[in-house]
This record gives structure tokens, sequence and C-alpha cells, in this order.
């Protein structure tokens, strides 16, 4: 079966005036139609970089600088700015993480729905309006025919979320990025915006990049799982795998951080350090300078992902030419 | 091993030995200044304006106050470079025989003094009231914000018309040269003062509520005190950016003034009374009166806006 | 809504009512009208009966009453120069400041708005870059300095446009007005120009920072992330946003053109209001200068008052408030 997004070594720089600074380097997955996933780790680790990038989205001073992004085996990464407009919506959507700014508020919801279905869609008038209806209810709120004359403003933060899936979701896109998608939303809401996005996938068949730094959100709803550090995949695998049985010291540290009920632990694991800033990357493993079981290579070279039972990992604990010290 | 640990505690690449005065010059502010070469040209272009202006009496080929030096027979002489022109007006002569160079020197004098001044007054007056509304709070707050209010109604050239216009009525027009210009530093003034006033009151309205307000007050530091120190270097960059911004208005305005007959006097003139006088001439072919002292005003005004606009955009957080 | 309509003009009066007071003063002590209407070798006693008759010297209070009255029925006196009543002179040369007015405001607003839009999305071209040279000059020059250079290239060296009056004019009623004759549109060109510029690159500037703040909120993303295209996403979405608060401050700063007009009147001797009244000035000469005032008071205090109840209509957050979904 042939992914619905395909990245390979995905390098996307940004020029300062003092340096040109690496958001994200050599970053490499595939997506298959129809799965969830889940891409996490700190803030500044280059994931919302890395959805802006697969939907064209990056602004100068940022550019790709290398790599090449391919949707159903196509590349998307050198297309016109006409062909890439066409593409965004229709075939990769993206949410992001505040509903009340991503809508416009002097617009009626009815509006931006409706220009959006018409932007997709050869529908006019009152199929317009049936369309958008039909949208709303999908994605649970309350009688449609009424909102959709209501500004973005008249709705509370979880129903504004979904109005925003309901545009995600408008042109029936195959991949959607949802950059943060609950980040900005009350604990009791993100659970039901995170089920609404789980029905929606299942039913539109659509495939989801999670970006999310809430490892909870990932372990409930994600099939497989990324994890980024400084601007790089540090594994990737299947969700249970790599939430139960992580390899790499970060994704360990990660997993440890997750509360869970009936944890006898009295205190949160946390990583000593921060994670550094692009300026000042350290050579070798971006991670040496934070982990617990660094050793002779990781301070001279990078390591490349390599499967490892179930799951790809970056890290030369775990490549054979290496013996790691116990 | 030793580079990474240099690199994590040092990100910006400075050797280690950097002192204050590297960390200026490497500073982001110093680059934007030096990379834009129209800023840097407009920096040169206030400072020499100012440096003519201020050694005026030094530099001046002659005096035009001194009625003894003027010799009427010289008077209405074209640039020097002209026909009829003479070398010793190098840009001509007014109808007095005043040598319109010595003039303009002269002239930036009062119109950059007054400029500066009410610029001053104003942001004085301004933040000091900021402070006091953002401060008190309650039934003082509300009268000084009611005040801005009405105030910011009418344009500044309105408020600077009719404060000096009473004066004048008030006074006589033949008044004494330092009321003259006190009067003109207090209208233009008056009528700049609400921006600071407003902004400095957000501020302070922001910094009232933080916590180390309240511990100062329980240990019993009058937070006023503590506004001072800890507010007033924070207001100190947006009110740089504004004063710049005035400094342009103000003299445009003082300008206006003195053109329209309230400013200053001819015995006394500032750029824009210049360009009054000189416009009479305008249609006898004498432009020399008028274009010189205007351009000269043009000049100074572009380059502060100039200098504002770069200011503006350097101390503008989001913009880094 | 109401509330906010009701405490808005009550706000207004009050404000009119600061600036009649001003106006008052002005009159009452600034000004002599004793003076004014007698000659030198009038009498103490003479004048002291004169003052009773005028009600001089009746409590401040009630003069101030008085004054308010009058003012109400547009009653403000005589000129002390001309002799006439000063309504009779505001009717006469109110035509002229306020066709020039206008026709300054449409300039700017018709040439503003659609230059700050382009300068706003084509930031990188020559044109923009130029445009926003020209800007600088704009709102740099002083208004009579740009009047000055106007009526240097266009009537002294070039001599295809008149430097002062009006030209020829129309009545119409009470208005008169120069657009219907040649001579009058000729003659109203500089003085637009000159009235309009500072005013044009203000909007110009000001449409642009607010165009370019728009198009880097979520929402433009998220129309681009939808697939929009870029005509709805410029000229649907990021359009309306930047006019509705450039929509208020314009109005602000058109209403202030009435105030410039006093320069640009001066420069071309346009037979206006504005330098009737700064001879006013020049001359001490009291009712017309509170007259002058009280007017220009009330066309900013409603000019404002209109752009404040225009928000509330154009912004929907304002009226509607929030309710829960």
């Amino acid at each position: 079966m042939l992914p619905v997004l395909s990245v390979r070594h995905l390098r996307v720089e940004f020029a300062t005036r003092r340096a040109t600074l690496t958001a994200i380097d050599d970053v490499s997955f595939d997506i298959m139609p129809g799965e969830v996933l889940g891409v996490v780790g700190e803030s500044g680790a280059g994931k919302s970089v890395t959805g802006a990038a697969i939907i064209g989205l990056i602004e100068p001073p940022g550019r790709i600088a290398g790599g090449e992004i391919r949707l159903r085996g196509e590349r998307i990464d050198t297309l016109s700015a006409a062909a890439m407009r066409r593409i965004r919506g229709r075939q990769i959507g993206m949410v992001f993480q505040d509903p009340l700014t991503s809508l416009d508020p002097l617009y009626r919801i009815g509006e931006q729905l409706e220009e959006t279905i018409a932007t997709h869609s050869d529908l006019r008038g009152a199929a317009l309006r049936r369309k958008a209806i039909e949208l709303l209810s999908e994605v649970g709120i309350p009688a449609p025919e009424s909102r959709l004359d209501n500004y973005p403003h008249q709705f509370s933060g979880g129903m504004r979320q979904r109005v925003v899936l309901a545009l995600a979701l408008a042109g029936e896109p195959e991949l959607v990025i949802a950059d943060e998608p609950t980040t900005a939303l009350d604990v009791s809401v993100q659970a039901q915006i995170i089920a609404l996005m789980k029905q929606l996938a299942r039913h539109h068949r659509v495939a989801i990049m999670l970006i999310t730094h809430d490892m909870g959100v990932i372990a409930e709803v994600a099939d497989r799982v990324a994890v980024m550090y400084a601007g790089r995949i540090v594994e990737i695998g299947p969700v249970r795998d790599v939430v139960l049985t992580p390899q790499h010291p970060y994704s360990t540290h990660l997993m440890g951080a997750i509360p869970r009920l009936g944890d006898t632990r009295q205190r949160l694991v946390q990583v000593p350090g921060a994670m550094p800033p692009l300026a000042a990357m350290a050579q070798g493993c971006a991670f040496h300078p934070r982990c617990s079981r660094a050793f002779a290579p990781c301070r001279i070279e990078r390591p490349a992902l390599r499967l490892h039972g179930s799951t790809s990992v970056a890290c030369w604990l775990y490549d054979d030419r290496w013996e790691a010290p116990l | 091993m030793d580079d990474a640990k240099l690199n994590e505690a040092n990100p910006i690449g400075l050797p280690r030995n950097a002192s204050a005065i590297d960390a200026v010059l490497d500073s982001d502010l110093l680059h934007s200044f030096l990379g834009s070469k129209l800023t840097v040209a407009a920096a040169l272009v206030v400072i020499s304006i100012t440096l003519a202006a201020v050694l005026a009496p030094v530099i001046a080929p002659h005096d035009p106050y001194d009625l003894r030096s003027l010799n009427l027979l010289d008077s209405q002489q074209p640039p020097a470079w002209l026909k009829d022109g003479d070398w010793r007006y190098l840009l001509g002569t007014d109808d007095q025989g005043r040598d319109v160079l010595s003039s303009i020197l002269y002239g930036s004098r009062l119109s950059l003094g007054v400029g500066v001044l009410s610029v001053a007054f104003a942001a004085a007056l301004g933040v000091g009231l900021g402070l006091c509304a953002g401060y008190a709070g309650g039934a003082l707050d509300v009268l000084i914000m009611r005040v801005a209010d009405v105030q910011l109604t009418f344009p500044a050239i309105l408020i600077a018309l009719l404060i000096d216009g009473s004066a004048q009525a008030l006074f006589g027009v033949h008044r004494e040269q330092t009321l003259v210009l006190g009067g003109l530093v207090l209208a233009i003034g008056l009528s700049f003062w609400v921006q600071y006033a407003r902004m400095v009151r957000g501020l302070t309205l922001v910094e009232k509520s933080k916590d180390y307000v309240l511990a100062a007050r329980l240990i019993g530091i009058h937070p006023a005190l503590i506004l001072f120190r800890h507010v007033l270097p924070n207001v100190m960059g947006p009110v740089l950016v504004i004063a710049t911004i005035n400094l342009a208005l103000a003299i445009i305005t003082e300008a206006t003034l003195s053109f329209l007959g309230v400013g200053l006097p001819p015995t006394q003139p500032s750029l824009g009374t210049l360009i009054r006088i000189g416009n009479n001439f305008l249609f006898a072919g004498e432009w020399w009166m008028t274009i010189f002292p205007g351009v000269t005003l043009a000049t100074l005004v572009v380059a502060i806006n100039l200098l504002g606009d770069w200011l503006r955009d350097a101390l503008d957080p989001r913009l880094r | 809504m109401l509330a906010f309509i009701i405490r808005r003009a009550l706000e207004a009066i009050l404000v009119m009512l600061v600036v009649t007071l001003i106006a008052f003063a002005l009159f009452r002590f600034v000004g002599d009208p004793i003076n004014q209407m007698v000659g030198l070798e009038t009498g103490v006693d003479e004048r002291e009966k004169l003052r009773q008759a005028l009600g001089l010297n009746d409590r401040i209070v009630v003069q101030f009453l008085r004054f308010v009255w009058h003012a109400l029925h547009f009653d403000f006196g005589s000129s002390y120069q001309f002799k006439k009543p000063v309504t009779e002179l505001i009717a006469e040369r109110l035509p002229a400041t306020l066709e020039l007015s206008f026709v300054s405001a449409g300039f700017s607003l018709m040439l503003g708005i659609p230059l700050g839009i382009y300068t706003a999305l084509d930031r990188r071209s020559i044109i923009s870059k130029l445009l926003l040279a020209v800007s600088l000059l704009g709102i740099s020059l002083p208004t009579f300095l740009v009047g000055i250079l106007l009526i240097f290239i266009f009537s002294v060296k070039l001599q295809i446009l008149p430097s002062f009056g009006r030209g020829d004019v129309v009545k119409l009623g009470f208005w008169s007005t120069g657009l219907l004759t040649t001579s009058g549109l000729k003659a109203i060109i500089l003085p637009t120009l000159t009235l309009g510029l500072f005013q044009m690159t203000l909007i110009m500037r000001l449409v642009r920072a607010e165009m370019l703040e728009v198009l880097r909120a979520d929402y433009i993303k998220f129309a681009r992330a939808r697939g929009l295209n870029n005509r709805v996403v410029h000229f649907g979405h990021a359009l309306k946003n930047t006019l509705v608060p450039v929509i208020t401050i314009a109005g602000l700063q058109l209403g202030s053109i009435i105030a410039f007009a006093i320069i640009t009147e001066t420069v071309f001797q346009w037979p206006g209001m504005g330098l009737m009244f700064l001879q006013a000035v020049q001359n001490a000469d009291i009712p017309i200068m509170a007259a002058y005032l009280l007017l220009v008071a009330f066309v900013f205090v409603t000019i404002n008052l209109f752009v404040d109840l225009l928000y509330v209509v154009v912004d929907p957050r304002i009226q509607i408030g929030t309710r829960d979904g």
C-alpha cells in the first residue's frame, strides 16, 4: 500500500542575521492511509515546522533546504505556489492550536464554511448551504441551521474547535495535520475533541498527523508515534511499543513523565537540563549533553534512525557497531 | 567536549572575555542601525544640522540680527552662483539685506530648540501625569484620562494655535523674546502630552498589579518609589520612540505657527518665519528666500522621521 | 447598546460644555468688548453705563448661561473687526471651507486606501518602495511648505494653475460652489493636493501597517491552509479586518482636515473660515475666535461620536457579545 505521505531527509533552515539555523534536519517518515501518526517532543523540537513544511506554509526567512515530500508518490515540495494552493484543503488539511484566532472574527461561520466548500467543489447556492449544515452536524454541533449565521465569538472553545475541524475536512482531504489541537482547550473538552477526531478519521478515512507535546493524547488516539528532539526524529514506531517499552533515552524520560493512575512513584520524572537553542547545538547526538547513558560515539557522530525490533531508533546504544557500557 | 561546554555556556558565540562594550557592539540594535545606510545617513543629517545650529554664532558668516551690519543695498540678492550674486552671501539675501545662510543657521537653532524643549516638556508632563493616573487610580485617574480624551478630540495644531493666540491677545503682540519662546514651548508641549500619559498609565497599571509591588508595600517601602524604579526604565524605550516621532511633529507645528504669524517674530525668525517672509517675494522671482529655509526644514524633518521609523522597528520585540 | 449610545451622547455634550466654557472665558476675560466697541475718547462713566447695559456686571454664572443660550441660537455677537454679526460672516465663508475639506477628504481616501493595500500586498516591488519613500515625504513636509512648493512649480514656473482664490463660483441657494466652473476647478486642485497630501500618506501608511499585521494573523494562515485562493484571502478576509480599525482612525483624521484647512487657506488665500479665524487671532477678534472654536468643536465631537457608533455597527464582536455554544 502506498503511503499517503512520504517524507525523506527533510531539512528546513531559517536564515537569520547571525547564522543560518536548521530547524529540522534529516527527518524521514511515512504516513499510511487512515493512520494516526503522533508527533511528540518539547517546544521547539521542530514538530510544527515539520507540519508547516508539509503543507507548504513555511514563510521566509525559512525555507525547505533539502529532502523531499511526496503525497501519494508525487513530489509536492517542488510545486509552484498555485499548484500547492490547490493541494491545500483539498488533499492536505491543517488544524491549528487556537480555534479562536483561527477563525475570522468578522465573518459568519456559515460564510467561512461555504467559501471553503465552494473552493473545493462545484456546489453552489442551496446545495452549498446544505453541505455546510451537514458538516456542522457531523462534528457534533447542535442546531446547525441556526448556528450558520453566528460569528466565531458566539461559540465556546470546544465548539469552535469542532467548527475548525469541519472547515479542515470540508475539502475532503486525505491527510490532516493537527498542530496542538487540544492544547488551548479545557481538559474536559480535550477528551471530546480527541474522540471526535478519532471518529472523523475512521469515517472519512483520513490520515492524521497529530502534533502535540501531550503524551496522554498520543497514548489515547495514535497508531504510531514519532518522538522528535532538536529537529530530528529520535524514535518512531507503534504507539504501544514506544510508550510501554521506549528505547531511546529521551523517549524513556518522556514516557516516564506521563502521570498514570495507580502510579506508585512519588515524583514525576524530570529530564535534567533543557533542549539546546538552535544556534548552540552540540556535535554528535543532539541529546548527549542531557543523556544519562551517553558514551564515546555520542559526542562525535550523529546516529541515524535504524530499525530495532518493532521501532526505529536513532541511538548508538542500539547500533551493532558499538559496544554500549552497561 | 570542551567546545560543546563552551557552546552551551555562551550561545551567542562571543569570546570568553567579552566585555559590556563588546556586547553593545555586537548587539542587534547597533547592527540594524549600521545595516541600514538610509538610517545612518539620516542620523548624520540630524547630527550635522544640530551641530550647525548649536554652533551658529561661531560659524555663521554674518550676524543677521546685528542691525548695524546690515546693508540695505545688499538686499534681495540672489545666491552666489547666479548672475548678480555675491560670494559673500552664499545663498543670497532677503529684503532687509540679511544673509540667507546665516538666517538659516540661526533659524535652525530656534526651530530645533523649540522642538526639543516642547517635546521634553510634553514627555515630562505626560509621563508624570500617566504615572499619577496609573498609580493613584480612582478619581484622579478618571479626571486625567477624561481631560486627555477631550483633548484628543482636537488636532494638536488647533490647540497650539488657540493657546498661542490667547497668549497673544492677553499679553499683546510684541512680547519679550523669552516669553514668546516660553509661550510656544508651552503651547506645543500642551498639545502633545496625551500620548505619553496614556502609554505610561497603561504600563503603570500593569506593574501595579504585580506581586513585587505588593511585597514592597508589605515591607513598608513606598510603592511610588518602586514604581519609579521599575516602571520608568521599562517606559523609556517606547517614550523615546514616541518622542522622536513627536520631535518631527513639534518642529512642524512650530514652523506652521510661525508661518501663520503667531509663532516666532521676524526679529527672531525660526525656519517657519523665514519661509513666511520669503513667501512674499516668491512671485517676484526671488525664490531663494523661501526655498532654502524650506529645503532645510524638510530635510531635517524627513531625517528625524527616518530615525524615528528605524527606532520603532528596532525596539519592536516582535520583529526580532 | 442603547446604553452605550446614550453614554457617548452625554459625553459629547459634556465636551461641548467644556469647550463652551473655554469660549466664554475667552470672550469675557481675554477680550474686552467695551474697548472694542467704543473709541478712546469715551469717558469712564459712559463705559460703565455700557457695561451695565450689556449685562457685563452680572454674576459670572448668569453671564455664562446667557452665553450658552445665545450660542444655541447661533448668536455670537458681532465681530470687532467687521462690525457684522459673526453668524453671518461664518455662513458666508463656510461653503468654501467645507467644499475644500470634502474634496480633500475624498482625495485622501480614494488614493490612500488602494495605495496602502498595494504596498502591503506587494512589498518588494520597486513601485512599493518608491511609494513608501514618497509617503515619508508626505508626512514629513509641513502643509504650508507643500503649498508653497506646489505654487512655486505650478503657478510661478509653469503658470498653469492659479495660486490664490477660488475662481468663479456658482451660487446654489445659500451654498456657493466652485466645482461647476473651469476656473473654480482649476483653483481647487492645488489646495486639495496641499490639504490632502498629509492625510493621504497617513491613511496609506495606516492601511499598510494594519494590513501587514492582519496578514500575520492565525485566521489568514488557516484560510490559506484551507486552500482559499489569494483573492479571497487578501480582498475578503484580510481587507475586511484591515478596514475596520482603519475606518475609525481615518474618520478621526479626516475630521482634523477642518483644522489644517486654516493653513491651506492662508497659503492660497482661500476665502474660507480658516483664513477668517487666523485673521481674527491676529487681530484679537474674540467673537469670531469663540464662534469658530465652538463650531469646530461641534464638528469634531460629532465626528468622534459618529465614528464610535460606526465601529459598533461594523464589528460584530461588540454588538452581539458572547453567547455560549
